[in-house]
């Protein structure tokens, strides 16, 4: 053994934390590309998705709602990119690094919490983000939406989107002893979010107390912005709720992680 | 060795750490106090869940303790992580990698992770992992794992390892390289921290040693002092004709007790020497022969075992359950047997940091 081992990293490279993120999400990518289950369900599911949806807004009188078919889509598209490439595979992730001690045995060393949690995300959200893209394009290309008219809105929107929402796939991974139960944990959230943040159903033809309820779910507020955001139509009173609420949930979301993550498997 | 209190890399006092909540909580480590010096190699030893894991947690800073004090090259090592984790190396009980990445992804990635990580290759080879790169970490052996989670500890070239049953699962020559290993790397200066239940690695391996024992330390000190408490053993077979009662007068002989079992007789002496010596005098002048004759002097071993006894003998932390009242009551009729067992008192250091374990026996006897 050498003398220069003994004394740590005297001119040798001190790590950063962008670039600890940086290699666990590499790793984290090469394995979402192993686990051909969780990567099907990433990227197929969100763009199949808009293909079901396609048909009820073909029925749904626009007239007077200053909406295209395109602005539904797009902005319901974005929705399930973020429940099913985000959220619902991260919950998996995560759980699947706790059970197999990842998570324990990457707390020994140098990574901070925040990074192992940005880290094992990246992947993810990643594919999430270009689900996106490559929608935008595709309506864009067979629907003729244009350009957002606010693009800050839409910006500002998935910003807290991409926050909130590994957050919450992390916390649900608490509530679970293993990657089946992860599975379960995550549905009730999903299911919600597809009925009652007005990516099938527009939130204007529910009942009032209803549609004030679901006001304030994770997802609408994303939705209400993106939607918002390209047609130009949110009153600043709308906007200042959807934004409120979309702070609101990131902010309660990374609270519970630091709060309820569980890093080890229960003993 | 342990002398001047700036040389000490690790510092643990009256440690504590309590698993629980659902109001049925679980003290498994009750007031640890012990230290390590630099470039000391230390060993905790104890039964399975004697709290070996739950302590060196603690000072890996992987949770904070629920009382008492950790210090680790003069940080909090859980309070101040990032001034710690970049001068220590962990090897956990459990691996903890992907099983769907390779030796090499896994390596590559935690040396990016590392500061002043040498080549993830060189890492490889000096654990002799070289030739399983491409091999996913789910098809590695037990003992293979062992030895990637030991090359990723010390691929930073740590000031301070910690080892937890790095040896597990290892077969015997996989268990000497390893030795070998952790031997070139206390000599070259690093401090070491290793839990082992193998005795003979803490005997062949430590600079100083700590028994624990249901979450408190029973004994500390070098190998030696641990041992030297110890008595040393006689035992052979009296021919037929022969009975105890026509040997020389045993406390003449330094024997301190002995037992029967059919013509077996087995002595317990603090004077192997006096003993042995005697005792073959006398079988040449009665020219007896003594079939079966051993001479063994103290071991590590002994003084394990007989710790463990006496704790549950003396019932130090009380029978919990109905298993451990049997084997309470077991231990009890074993140590009634051998008359002395209360006399034997684990040498200490001579620092006072090692009452614990004294005070401990003190309050078992007196409840």
């Amino acid at each position: 053994m050498s003398g220069t081992a003994v004394t740590t990293g005297a001119g040798t490279a001190r790590t950063t934390a962008a670039g600890r993120t940086r290699a666990l999400a590499r790793a984290e990518l090469t394995l979402l590309g192993r686990t051909k289950a969780t990567l099907a369900a990433a990227v197929f599911v969100p763009l199949a998705m808009p293909f079901m949806l396609r048909s009820t807004v073909d029925q749904m009188n626009l007239k007077g709602t200053g909406l295209t078919v395109g602005s539904i889509l797009l902005p319901s598209s974005i929705g399930f990119s973020l429940l099913f490439a985000v959220y619902s595979s991260l919950v998996s992730v995560y759980a699947a690094r706790r059970e197999e001690l990842v998570l324990k045995r990457l707390r020994t060393g140098e990574l901070r919490d925040v990074e192992i949690l940005a880290g094992a995300a990246l992947p993810s959200v990643a594919i999430g983000l270009a689900q996106c893209l490559v929608l935008t394009v595709a309506y864009r290309v067979t629907l003729g939406i244009g350009a957002p008219k606010e693009p800050q809105l839409v910006v500002l929107g998935l910003l807290l989107a991409l926050i909130t929402w590994p957050a919450l796939a992390a916390v649900t991974a608490s509530f679970s002893k293993s990657v089946e139960g992860a599975q379960v944990a995550a549905t009730p959230l999903t299911l919600v979010s597809l009925v009652g943040s007005g990516t099938f159903i527009p939130l204007e033809t529910l009942p009032d107390g209803m549609a004030s309820f679901c006001e304030l779910l994770p997802l609408t507020p994303v939705i209400t912005l993106i939607r918002g955001g390209w047609t130009g139509h949110l009153s600043a009173h709308d906007t200042a709720g959807a934004l409120f609420t979309a702070v609101a949930w990131t902010v309660i979301a990374v609270f519970a992680v630091r709060r309820w993550f569980r890093w080890e498997p229960r003993r | 060795m342990n002398t001047n209190q700036h040389d000490d890399v690790i510092e643990v006092t009256d440690l504590r750490r309590v698993y629980g909540g659902d109001g049925r909580d679980f003290e498994a480590v009750r007031g640890v106090t012990f230290s390590v010096g630099r470039g000391e190699l230390f060993a905790l030893l104890g039964t399975n869940g004697a709290g070996k894991t739950s302590t060196v947690e603690l000072i890996e800073g992987l949770a904070p303790p629920a009382g008492g004090r950790v210090r680790v090259l003069g940080h909090d090592p859980y309070m101040d992580r990032a001034a710690v984790r970049p001068r220590i190396g962990v090897m956990l009980q459990e691996g903890g990698f992907p099983s769907e990445l390779t030796v090499a992804e896994t390596t590559r990635m935690w040396a990016a992770c590392t500061s002043g990580a040498r080549p993830p290759e060189q890492a490889l080879d000096r654990v002799g992992l070289a030739h399983r790169s491409d091999v996913r970490v789910k098809q590695l052996s037990g003992g293979e794992k062992r030895r990637l989670d030991l090359a990723l500890a010390i691929l930073g070239g740590p000031e301070v390892l910690f080892l937890d049953e790095p040896t597990t699962g290892l077969d015997v020559e996989g268990r000497r390289s390893t030795w070998e290993l952790v031997r070139e790397l206390r000599d070259a200066g690093t401090t070491v921290l290793l839990t082992t239940h193998y005795l003979e690695e803490a005997e062949v391996l430590a600079n100083r040693l700590a028994i624990l024992h249901e979450g408190r330390i029973a004994a500390i000190g070098t190998p030696a002092e641990v041992t030297a408490s110890q008595p040393s053993h006689v035992s052979f077979e009296l021919p037929d004709g022969y009975f105890p009662g026509d040997l020389p007068p045993l406390p003449e002989l330094g024997v301190r007790s002995h037992e029967t079992a059919g013509r077996m007789i087995r002595l317990r002496t603090d004077e192997l020497q006096r003993t042995a010596t005697a005792l073959l005098v006398w079988a040449e002048r009665a020219r007896v022969e003594l079939r079966g004759l051993d001479v063994r002097p103290a071991s590590l071993e002994e003084a394990f075992l007989r710790i463990a006894r006496e704790a549950a003998a003396n019932g130090v932390n009380g029978p919990r359950t109905a298993e451990g009242a049997t084997a309470t009551a077991t231990a009890t009729a074993t140590a009634t047997q051998e008359k002395s067992a209360a006399d034997v008192r684990m040498r200490t250091t001579g620092n006072d940091r090692n009452s614990t374990a004294a005070d401990a026996r003190k309050r078992g006897r007196s409840a």
